[in-house]
């Protein structure tokens, strides 16, 4: 069998002490700085990314992905205790998180996150095992044309999917992939776009970019709305969830974890939409709908297998295609990118050990998750409990320094200042940054990919429909969009995004 | 003219767009266009500049035609000093070395929160800080940068 090869080439490489110690450090602290309120894996990853550059890829990456899940898994528990999602896919969880805490069941609340997270984790990751490598086969036939179509899809779908206004999705995607193009055109050797700054010819590193629009941007907001949380610290006892508890989590968690996995492998998809569609699903499904938002179990356990399972699916398109999903996935890949390889189908016949190694570290992740959170949350909620006045300050320290430490220039910390003012404004006129950093990614690709498909062409744009795989995911974008701008369908959308 | 814009929001999300598309546009003119089979330096960012110049337009007409809510309160203080804390670690952090860039960083931000008072816990939390920034970062990874630096005499 060879998969049963393949998973054991990751075990031997996860498994290693060195792996283990990472993954675990990883899972800590993704999860210690995720039950930050305000925080999310972003900010988080993006935050923790220098200090893996001095690692071997392998385990650079399995310790990104520890404070990915990590980062994850620390949301729901902040939005279990302060009513304060850490980050966009906890925010239903806090529904009846919150209100499951304040009748005292903060316990039983935090185990369920922690058992319906590790079994939709333990699924999803045998879904990558099982689906990355016949999906690579067929991406290592994608000529540059049909993978110019693929990120317009993959854009499409995250216009699709993004929760705002259709118009800024757009225009955010847009604007990405200009900042995106800045620096040294790569055919031609012209700088672009650098204001006769020799700091600008490289182009902007994505993480100055995404700790100052996630990191400063975000801190700045918060300023505005300080005080009011109210953390519910009332002994947490009774951990384990009864009899009658799990009974009523199997078929939610099984639930969760389908429409996770599924929602999980499309371009804009991940762990957001899967936990809203959960618990919408859960709120018409369950038989006990009247008590959504009075404290269901259900409403705990269904968003939270869907927001891992999704979270971990989102690794597919990255794996397999080289294309990121959200933006978690494109700081993965930029991570890859500066480990010196190029994500895409490649990846998996080249670096076997890389990639069977990362899938098998997931499971082992989610694992470490749930054996490490529940003794710990007594630390976490000590963590919840400092001030935000005396957090912030310390934020932005290990942002500046993350920063700086990036090419050891000040320059990028006056772009990440920049930058976080951009992404203050950014959220005052609710346009999203999330699409803008797909685009930041997506831009030089596209424009590469795309002066391959003319050059090869002759100029003849017509190339984009006249191969089968590319004119196929042209016509599925075309029919998302126009979907997605009919009247019916719009309103469906805005329900769902309201949960 | 403020009547006339029944929804801020779009209005100058609009400009935003308006603006760096035409820039784009405009800047990308110095660059070489090229032709379809050999897109120069050029083509692309025009194609998206302009792209993005449709789009502002089209959100600047939207904010004339629906109505949506206003923009809010800016948060000036907070916006103010983080940028400048920033900005001032930046600068200060090769020349003055990494206690006193950090230490700018910290008061100035901190000067931002409403909550803040420059009382002995934030201090002790400031020094902690300090002390575990230089160990784990110039101490530990080897990071490039004095702990004092020539402006403070070290």
């Amino acid at each position: 069998m060879d998969l049963l090869a393949n998973l054991g080439l990751g075990i031997a490489t996860a498994a290693t002490a060195v792996n283990l110690l990472y993954c675990l450090l990883g899972v800590f602290l993704g999860t210690a700085i995720g039950v930050l309120p305000g925080l999310g894996p972003v900010a988080t990853i993006a935050m923790l990314l220098p200090v893996t550059f001095g690692l071997p890829p392998e385990t650079a990456l399995i310790m990104l992905a520890g404070i990915f899940y990590g980062a994850q898994y620390g949301g729901s528990t902040t939005a279990i205790l302060v009513n304060l999602p850490g980050e966009s896919s906890s925010v239903v969880t806090a529904l009846d998180g919150y209100q499951m805490a304040r009748q005292g069941r903060a316990g039983t609340a935090l185990a369920t996150a922690a058992i319906a997270s590790f079994f939709a984790g333990t699924v999803s990751t045998f879904l990558i095992a099982l689906a990355a490598p016949p999906l690579s086969e067929v991406a290592l036939k994608f000529g540059p044309a049909d993978y110019f179509s693929l990120m317009v899809l993959g854009l499409v779908a995250s216009i699709v999917l993004a929760s705002g206004s259709l118009l800024h999705a757009i225009g955010m995607i847009v604007l990405g992939l200009l900042l995106g193009l800045i620096g040294t055109d790569v055919n031609s050797g012209t700088a672009r776009f650098d204001f006769e700054m020799k700091e600008l010819a490289d182009g902007i590193n994505f993480v100055v970019v995404a700790m100052g629009v996630f990191g400063l941007g975000e801190i700045i907001a918060n300023l505005e709305a300080e005080g009011t949380r109210s953390l519910v610290v009332s002994k947490i006892r009774g951990l384990m969830p009864s009899r009658e508890d799990l009974k009523r989590i199997v078929a939610p968690v099984l639930r969760g974890t389908a429409l996770g996995c599924s929602l999980g492998i499309l371009p804009g998809g991940g762990a957001m939409l899967s936990s809203f569609a959960a618990y919408s699903l859960e709120k018409k499904a369950s038989r006990h709908s009247a008590e959504f938002g009075k404290g269901a179990i259900e409403g705990v356990a269904a968003p939270e297998a869907a927001n891992n399972a999704g979270a971990q699916a989102s690794f597919i398109p990255m794996l397999t295609l080289g294309i990121p999903s959200n933006p978690v996935m494109a700081l993965m890949i930029g991570a890859l990118i500066m480990h010196g390889i190029q994500p895409g189908p490649s990846v998996m016949s080249e670096q076997p050990a890389l990639f069977w190694g990362l899938v098998v570290s997931m499971w082992i992740g989610n694992l470490f998750l749930l054996v490490l959170n529940l003794p710990l949350i007594g630390l976490w909620v000590r963590m919840i409990s400092v001030p935000y006045h005396f957090l912030y300050p310390a934020i932005l320290v290990f942002c500046g320094i993350g920063v700086f430490s990036l090419a050891n220039t000040q320059f990028d910390v006056y772009l990440m200042a920049l930058f976080g003012v951009l992404g203050y404004v950014f959220r005052k006129l609710d346009c999203e940054p999330a699409p803008m950093m797909l685009g930041f990614i997506l831009g030089p690709m596209m424009e590469e990919y795309l002066r391959r498909a003319l050059l090869i062409s002759q100029g003849d744009p017509l190339v984009l429909v006249r191969r089968p795989i590319s004119a196929t995911l042209l016509a599925v974008s075309a029919v998302a969009l126009v979907v997605v701008l009919l009247p019916a369908l719009r309103r469906k959308r805005e329900e769902a995004f309201q949960g | 003219m403020a009547r006339l814009i029944r929804s801020p929001k779009d209005f100058w999300a609009g400009l935003l767009y308006a603006g760096f598309g035409a820039a784009a546009v405009l800047i990308a003119r110095d660059y070489g266009m090229g032709s379809g089979a050999r897109m120069g330096p050029a083509y692309f960012p025009t194609v998206l500049g302009s792209l993005l110049f449709l789009i502002g337009a089209a959100s600047i007409v939207r904010s004339l035609v629906v109505r949506g809510e206003p923009v809010g309160a800016i948060a000036w203080k907070g916006l103010l000093l983080v940028t400048a804390g920033t900005v001032l670690f930046g600068v200060l952090l090769r020349p003055a070395g990494m206690i006193a860039a950090i230490a700018v960083l910290v008061l100035v931000s901190a000067a931002a929160s409403a909550k803040f008072r420059c009382e002995w816990q934030a201090l002790a939390l400031m020094a902690l800080l300090i002390a575990f920034c230089s160990l784990v970062f110039v101490k530990g990874l080897g990071m490039n940068v004095p702990l004092v630096g020539p402006w403070l005499g070290g």
